[in-house]
């Protein structure tokens, strides 16, 4: 059923759609960023489509990603888009799609579709607070989850997994002989 | 010079006889009005109620309101996971009460930062705020919430606490430094 969209997508634009897949059930189109606000504004005001319910969107960090049985170093390399963001939309005729649009880590923009669903507005937020991603024609891009003094994106597979940035700290010293090798 | 963690009974007597009528009074006094401030940011909360309600009743004990007011308030219960983000909420928390007055760790969260080793929370509340007690489980049965408030209480009545000691651990911590 979902697979008419893909069908009607590529056909509709032959120009914006790199390629679909399905996938598990899911259908996924991958779409050039310079056309995404097009594409998305035609899937949603189109009466045929009418994907009028904003899931969610979130960001795939590919970094040394590789399939099962394959070394990374022989799959990833610094010119493949690291990141994939995805825009998950649901219709008004119970069908689903997935938008992808695959960024590099040197030009980490996509065009934000917070205008066209206002649900996607904190969700574009927080994935630019988690991975950095620039949300081009967002209304107020700032981070939504961590602290305007935070350094870096936690998410990102890049980011050391426990490393702390701490706002406020004791200036007394512990008495507890067991904690004073705390920094 | 390390300061030994707990006491013993007959420790407990010793300091007794050492200390003055008033300070044996004003110390009693003290251990059973304990009036607390439920920091509770996480699932702790609901053990923390269970605490509270009839079934387990920290009234028996004297902690029987919780302020929301820090000014009204002496024993600080830090209830729950801490983030980086809250600790300057929670250190300002702890400035606004007045002296004396006793922090309580309740929970693997708020003593070590349990399972959450990651960007956002904080390992521990110690790392902000002097805790006199620390409470683990996750969550901690209420009768374990108890043996800390009773433990608590020995401490202040033998002036063990962290801000009875105050003045002690300043002259200890300028020793050090001059070492």
């Amino acid at each position: 059923m979902s697979k008419k969209v893909l069908d009607a997508l590529a056909a509709k634009f032959p120009h914006a759609v790199e390629r679909t897949e399905s996938m598990y059930g899911d259908e996924i189109a991958w779409i050039k960023r310079d056309n995404l606000v097009e594409v998305a504004r035609w899937l949603r005001d189109e009466p045929t489509m009418a994907f009028v319910y904003p899931v969610f969107v979130t960001c795939i960090d590919k970094l040394d990603w590789h399939p099962v049985g394959v070394a990374p170093s022989e799959h990833w390399n610094e010119q493949k888009p690291r990141f994939e963001v995805a825009y998950q939309l649901r219709s008004a005729h119970h069908t689903r799609i997935r938008l992808k649009i695959a960024v590099t880590e040197q030009d980490a923009r996509v065009p934000s579709l917070a205008e066209l669903w206002p649900a996607f507005n904190w969700q574009e937020r927080e994935t630019f607070d988690m991975y950095g991603i620039r949300f081009d024609g967002h209304p107020d891009l700032r981070r939504i989850y961590m602290y305007e003094e935070f350094v870096g994106y936690p998410l990102r597979k890049d980011y050391p997994k426990e490393k702390r940035q701490p706002l406020v700290r004791r200036d007394d010293l512990p008495l507890n002989p067991m904690k004073r090798e705390v920094p | 010079m390390g300061v030994e963690l707990t006491t013993t009974r007959l420790e407990n007597a010793a300091t007794w006889a050492k200390q003055s009528l008033v300070e044996r009074g004003s110390n009693w006094g003290r251990k059973f009005s304990l009036f607390t401030y439920p920091f509770v940011t996480a699932c702790c909360g609901m053990e923390f109620m269970s605490v509270a309600g009839p079934k387990y009743d920290i009234a028996r004990f004297g902690a029987e309101f919780p302020r929301f007011s820090p000014r009204q308030s002496d024993l600080l219960m830090v209830v729950g996971t801490v983030t980086e983000k809250q600790g300057p909420a929670l250190k300002r928390v702890f400035d606004q009460m007045a002296e004396p007055k006793w922090v309580i760790a309740f929970g693997v969260c708020a003593s070590t930062g349990g399972f959450y080793q990651n960007y956002s929370t904080m390992p521990g509340a110690d790392q902000v705020i002097p805790v006199d007690v620390y409470i683990p489980g996750c969550p901690p049965r209420p009768e374990q919430v108890l043996d800390g408030i009773i433990l608590l209480m020995d401490r202040i009545q033998n002036g063990r606490g962290h801000s009875q000691l105050r003045t002690k651990r300043d002259e200890l911590i300028a020793a050090e430094r001059e070492e």
